[in-house]
């Protein structure tokens, strides 16, 4: 009964072995074990999941063992299968398998090489863990997994100390998320004695009413966590600075699986949030803040990845909100379908990258789709995917589904919608600027020859994902299908938008947000008019850029009020004041010690003296007694 | 009588070590080494052939020794004793083969010196006669002061003597206490003895049960180390040579834990509850206090040392939250540390040799010269800074669950402590083995001995992470006697279970509400 | 014949410890803190005299034969280490051997 144990088996099968003997084994043999053992499980997954829902019995689960038995707490290791999860699964092990594909070619050079597929495995199983898990402490234990697998990869390069300082930040960010995860675990053990998802499904509403502090306090450190990895408000700091990872590094985990782990999180928890509506509330607002603050950050970056990464955030954040409005469904179809895009994008965007040898700013590159025309056309459906050009790509009818669902909340709609509709607006402007500006103009700097079969065959792929995907889940306006509302609704319940019970006038004002943003693209950074370039140039505009540029100064905030205090109190107290007591301690024992070694003259007639009036005073108390 | 030879066995090996130094000083070392494997395979037969029996001890040795004082050679183990055992016979084996090369002087002396404290440890887990516990305590405390002053580092006088000072007081308010149990006792009943289970049942006034309590509790806790009462630890553990911080911190730190959960909690209940509120705000306390000045020293072995603090602390907690989980996960923390940081310092010894240096900020770029080694201490860095799958985090997830139904609050602040050893953990490998290596830096890596001892270590430490049931099962007689409900504030609500012990199958949950 | 009163004599011998303790605190040289040692015991055996002539008992003349001896034996020795010091230190000079302070 191990069929589901698989799924996450092989790729840490992989991991161990890449792990011990890797270093020895040849380039051939490693690329074969790493990228296999995730191949092995995407297909293994595919034919499994496929083979369930023609059964239509997709609910499998196994415990493989106990991990803890005690009389008021219980916790096993087991994996759980449903729609939801599924879903994720074939998320993870698609987009990973061609992640991996592509970094046979893309790592090629490194020495490395063993190590990298060895993480990159590690993290996979980990994933796969985290989602598989039917227990919310074995989830933890996926959760910290992935952690630890994209601190390592952040840091592969770990000669520069730059990559390393940016790793420990990641770490810690969502380390302090986790802790708070950690105390929401606490709680709900506390009261209910198990972690185990379907247990608590079934105890906590039958236990608590809705909106009870319990299962408020539960939700929010649970969305405390989920914020943390997922990079929103105000945890979203270390995801532009993991951009010094190896670009696969970045696709996989920084846009297409870890940073969605707060997602499903929140959807496979639906049932707590279900019952704290106060939460979901924070959750939506959240997302809104978070898509908003992330998009004009990206509008105003220079680097390619951490547009990406800063658009990764706001995305999202779209996702969040979908959450927080309750629209589940909406949530995890656009994390599908950004999975596949921006994992497009990142891709396309190492190509990219590695051609220039190593060049990150869009101001340095230019006319690139002479000289790389799949390149060109793949990153041109990524953008337009991610902007959500009407009609024919996946974004589009995700993110459409996400503002149908916002037009459709209830109270505050009419904001929530109105600030997602910029949002996009946003998005498809700095989604366009990226394309123009690396790919169309002069050519500035010759690129060199990098492509492969390995780094092409994935492109593709996810390029035709993310025009197609979209396709399972459409308006009812075009055509209705709900394919994928049908699937992944009753695991996750709620509205799905499914149709989009809104006006029809929604779609139409999304499309034009998107084709509005091409538009401006297409005017200010291909047309390039002296206006423009003239108002770029004033003073309040570049301060306003640059204070975009830094992620509207969260860093710098944190910098100021946590990290510098911190250092310096710690360093200041290395010898640890508490020591002091001893130290004077000591000090006195040495002053009592002077003192009376004062009386060791060595002298005879002091000694008689003393003798002489010891004899005196204890006569004088014998007879005075 | 398997178990006074379990108890004797370090220290007639280490004797005979000694005397066979003079001829051959690789002899001596196998003879202490394949001693304690032997003791270590011991461990685990009584282990494997433990059948429940009417009593809680697995085992039983008792020997009279001065009847008209009510002092008896008694040693017995259970589940708990046992785990400690084992770890001492485990901890001893590494620190014998972790100063393989690096010992050269009277190397038969420092081998009956290590084989001495070892016994000392052994009684301490073994003794149920609180004058024999006393007598091994004090046994424990001289070979290794002279461990640290012989063959320690540059403070090493320094760091010996407070060790010896820190300790010996404890030591005192120890025999104090036991005396005044002794006499008490005896007043109330007319039966003087030092017998344990005797006393367990002793009735004393609240008081003078509070003052007792609280000289046991001194006493542990200096050795535990709590904070305030810490500040012996980071010069003992950094001056002392690798075997002996290894013993230090992964034995001796214990027989704190330990005498807190076997005499502390079930002798003086009462004054326990009332110390408890008072003990977690320490625990709470030395967890972050620990891990905030591990964060900031540049002395590698400083900053293992301070870990043991923070880690310390979470047992600390545990211990006083008074409920199954909590003494449950505090005594995995015990076990899973001492691992993890006894392989800790077995490394930073190995690359103080080869470097001559424990400074970090000369150090760097480790990785690439040495990857074996740097990939241990990331090994055990991850473990301390608890990361699930390694057994550390199981002993901290259930003392913050335990504490956490006793105060809610404390366990969120403990929790903080997450953060703060990722911090320090992450710098460590930051500094010393991330970035780029100094010019002309030398750095041989792991060699197969070294590669044995740590691979059998991490692979305790997963077993532990993902198996933890045994363990846990295996400290149920002593929980048993430690714990009380009172004072735990959240009950659970109690699992409704079909016959086969497993939840029914909920329908598609599209039904939920 | 009349009896001296006990009170006179032991005033007469408080009178004698008096001077001799004054005389062993006051004086440095070594020769002198003998010779006030021998005072002090002098004292004491008039003391003793005096009490048994009141008791009328021959103790306390033994006492006196005893202190008598054990003077004359710890004179010698004394002597014997003035005679050392002298030789090695070249002074009789009690306050110039501190080499036991602390």
């Amino acid at each position: 009964m191990l069929d589901v144990a698989l799924i996450p088996g092989l790729p840490l099968a992989g991991f161990v072995i890449l792990a011990l003997v890797g270093s020895r084994l040849p380039r051939r043999a490693v690329a074969i074990i790493g990228v296999g053992s995730v191949g092995l499980s995407a297909a293994w997954a595919l034919l499994f999941g496929a083979a369930l829902i023609a059964s239509h019995d997709v609910h499998q689960s196994q415990t493989l063992w106990t991990w803890m038995a005690l009389p008021h707490f219980e916790a096993a290791i087991g994996l759980s299968l449903d729609r939801l999860s599924l879903v994720m699964v074939w998320v993870v092990t698609g987009v990973g398998f061609l992640t991996h594909l592509y970094s046979i070619a893309f790592m090629a050079d490194d020495e490395d090489y063993a190590r990298f597929f060895a993480y990159m495995n590690l993290f996979v199983g980990s994933m796969l863990v985290l989602v598989l898990a039917d227990d919310l402490l074995l989830l933890y234990l996926g959760w910290e997994g992935v952690g630890l697998c994209s601190y390592l990869l952040i840091a592969f390069w770990y000669r520069d100390p730059k990559n390393v300082r940016a790793a420990v930040k990641a770490f810690l960010v969502t380390r302090i998320g986790d802790a708070a995860m950690a105390v929401g675990l606490f709680l709900l053990a506390a009261y209910t004695g198990t972690l185990r998802i379907d247990d608590l499904m079934l105890r906590l509403p039958h236990t608590f009413p809705a909106g009870a502090p319990v299962v408020v306090a539960a939700a929010a450190l649970l969305l405390a966590g989920a914020v943390g990895k997922s990079a929103q408000l105000p945890l979203q700091v270390w995801l532009p600075d993991a951009m010094a990872g190896p670009t696969p590094v970045s696709a996989l985990i920084h846009a297409a699986t870890m940073v969605t782990a707060g997602v499903y999180l929140i959807a496979r928890m639906q049932l707590v949030f279900n019952m704290a509506p106060a939460v979901m509330a924070v959750v939506a607002w959240i997302g809104l803040a978070t898509l908003l603050l992330a998009g004009l950050s990206a509008l105003a970056q220079r680097d390619l990845k951490r547009i990406l990464a800063y658009s990764t955030i706001s995305q999202l954040g779209y996702m969040f909100l979908a959450l927080g409005v309750g629209a589940w469904t909406a949530a995890i179809f656009h994390l599908v379908t950004h999975a596949f895009f921006k994992a497009l994008l990142f891709l396309c965007a190492g190509v990219v990258i590695k051609s220039l040898h190593d060049e990150h700013d869009i101001a340095a590159m230019g006319g690139l789709r002479r000289h790389m025309p799949l390149v060109f056309g793949a990153f041109t459906v990524g953008a337009a995917s991610l902007a959500g050009l009407p009609l024919v790509t996946a974004g589009f009818y995700s993110k459409d589904a996400i503002l149908q669902a916002a037009w459709a909340s209830g109270p505050h709609a009419a904001w929530l919608w109105a600030v997602a509709l910029v949002g996009a607006l946003v998005t498809s402007v700095y989604a366009f600027r990226a394309l123009f500006v690396v790919f169309l103009g002069e050519t500035r700097r010759e690129p060199a020859r990098v492509s492969s079969l390995a780094m092409s065959v994935p492109l593709v792929v996810l390029a035709a994902l993310a025009l197609l995907a979209g396709f399972v889940q459409t308006p009812s306006q075009l055509g209705g299908i709900s394919v994928f509302g049908g699937f992944v609704g009753p695991a996750v319940g709620g509205q799905v938008g499914q149709g989009g019970g809104g006006p029809g006038w929604l779609l139409l004002v999304a499309s034009g947000a998107s084709l509005l943003g091409l538009l401006i693209a297409w005017v200010l950074y291909v047309r390039r008019p002296a206006t423009f370039a003239r108002l770029a140039d004033a003073p309040a505009w570049v301060a306003l850029r640059q204070f975009a540029l830094e992620g509207f100064g969260f860093d710098r905030l944190y910098d100021t009020m946590i990290v510098q205090p911190f250092v310096y109190l710690t360093r200041a107290n290395v010898g640890d004041f508490v020591d002091w007591l001893y130290v004077c301690l000591a000090e006195v024992a040495r002053l009592l010690h002077g003192l009376m070694s004062r009386a060791q003259t060595g002298r005879v007639r002091w000694y008689a003296a003393g003798i002489a009036l010891g004899a005196l005073l204890m006569l004088g108390l014998v007879v005075l007694r | 009588m398997t178990l006074v030879l379990l108890f004797i066995l370090p220290l007639a090996a280490g004797a005979f070590a000694w005397a066979l130094a003079r001829r051959d000083e690789t002899l001596c070392r196998w003879v202490l080494a394949l001693a304690l494997a032997l003791g270590l395979l011991q461990t685990a037969w009584i282990w494997v052939t433990a059948t429940p029996s009417s009593s809680s001890w697995l085992a039983e040795a008792q020997w009279p020794w001065i009847p008209s004082l009510g002092i008896s050679f008694h040693l017995a183990v259970d589940g708990l004793s046992l785990l400690m055992v084992g770890l001492s016979y485990l901890l001893g084996l590494a620190a014998v083969l972790a100063s393989w090369s690096s010992i050269r002087e009277r190397v038969g002396l420092f081998h009956f010196l290590l084989g001495a404290v070892l016994t000392g440890i052994l009684g301490v887990f073994m003794a149920i006669d609180l004058f024999l516990l006393y007598f091994a305590w004090e046994l424990m405390l001289i070979p290794m002061v002279f461990l640290i002053a012989l063959w320690g580092h540059e403070n090493r006088r320094y760091a010996a003597l407070k060790f010896a000072l820190f300790t010996q007081a404890g030591g005192l308010l120890l025999l104090l206490s036991i005396l005044g149990l002794h006499f008490a006792h005896g007043h109330a009943t007319g039966v003087y003895t030092f017998a344990y289970s005797e006393l367990l049942g002793a009735r004393l006034g609240p008081t003078a049960a509070l003052w007792l309590a609280l000289g046991f509790f001194v006493a542990f806790a200096i050795k535990l180390p709590a904070v305030p009462l810490h500040t012996w630890l980071p010069d003992a553990h950094t001056e002392a040579p690798t075997a002996g911080s290894m013993i230090l911190a992964g034995l001796l730190l214990k027989t704190g834990g330990y005498g807190l959960i076997r005499f502390m909690l079930p002798l003086f209940p009462e004054a326990a509850e009332r110390l408890a509120p008072a003990a977690m705000v320490l625990g709470v306390v030395g967890i972050l206090y620990g891990a905030l000045l591990a964060f900031a020293q540049t002395d590698l072995k400083r900053l293992v040392a301070y870990t043991s603090v923070s880690h310390l602390g979470f047992v600390l907690l545990g211990v006083f939250a008074r409920n199954d989980e909590g003494l449950r996960g505090a005594v995995v923390q015990m076990l899973c540390h001492g691992l993890s940081t006894g392989a800790l310092f077995m490394l930073v010894g190995a690359l103080q040799d080869r470097l001559g240096t424990r400074d970090m900020r000369r150090m760097g770029g480790l990785w690439a010269k040495a990857p074996a080694l740097s990939i241990a201490v990331l090994l055990f860095a991850l473990a301390s800074l608890g990361l699930p799958g390694m057994g550390n985090f199981v002993g901290e997830f259930l003392v913050l669950l335990g504490t956490y139904r006793v105060s809610a609050a404390l366990a969120a602040v403990g929790s903080v402590g997450l953060i703060l050893a990722a911090a320090y953990a992450l710098r460590m490998m930051q500094v010393a083995f991330f970035g780029r290596a100094p010019e002309g830096l030398e750095l041989p890596d792991l060699g197969l001995r070294e590669r044995a001892v740590i691979a059998a270590m991490v692979l305790v430490l997963l077993w532990i992470g993902l198996f933890a049931q045994p363990v846990l099962m295996a400290a149920t007689p002593a929980v048993g006697m430690a714990h009380s409900e009172q004072g735990t504030v959240l009950h659970p609500i109690p699992l409704a279970r079909d016959g086969m012990g497993t939840v029914p199958a909920p329908s598609e949950r599209g039904n939920a509400p | 014949m009349q009896q001296v009163p006990l009170e006179h004599a032991l005033l007469v011998a408080a009178i004698l410890f008096g001077i001799g303790l004054t005389g062993l605190l006051a004086r440095r040289n070594l020769l002198f803190t003998l010779m006030s040692i021998e005072i002090l015991l002098s004292a004491a055996g008039l003391a003793f005299v005096a009490a048994a002539s009141r008791w009328g008992q021959a103790d306390g003349q033994v006492m006196f034969i005893f202190i008598l001896v054990m003077a004359g034996a710890e004179v010698s020795v004394g002597l014997a280490l003035v005679l050392q010091i002298h030789h090695a230190l070249k002074t009789l000079d009690s306050d110039a051997i501190r080499q036991l302070r602390g």
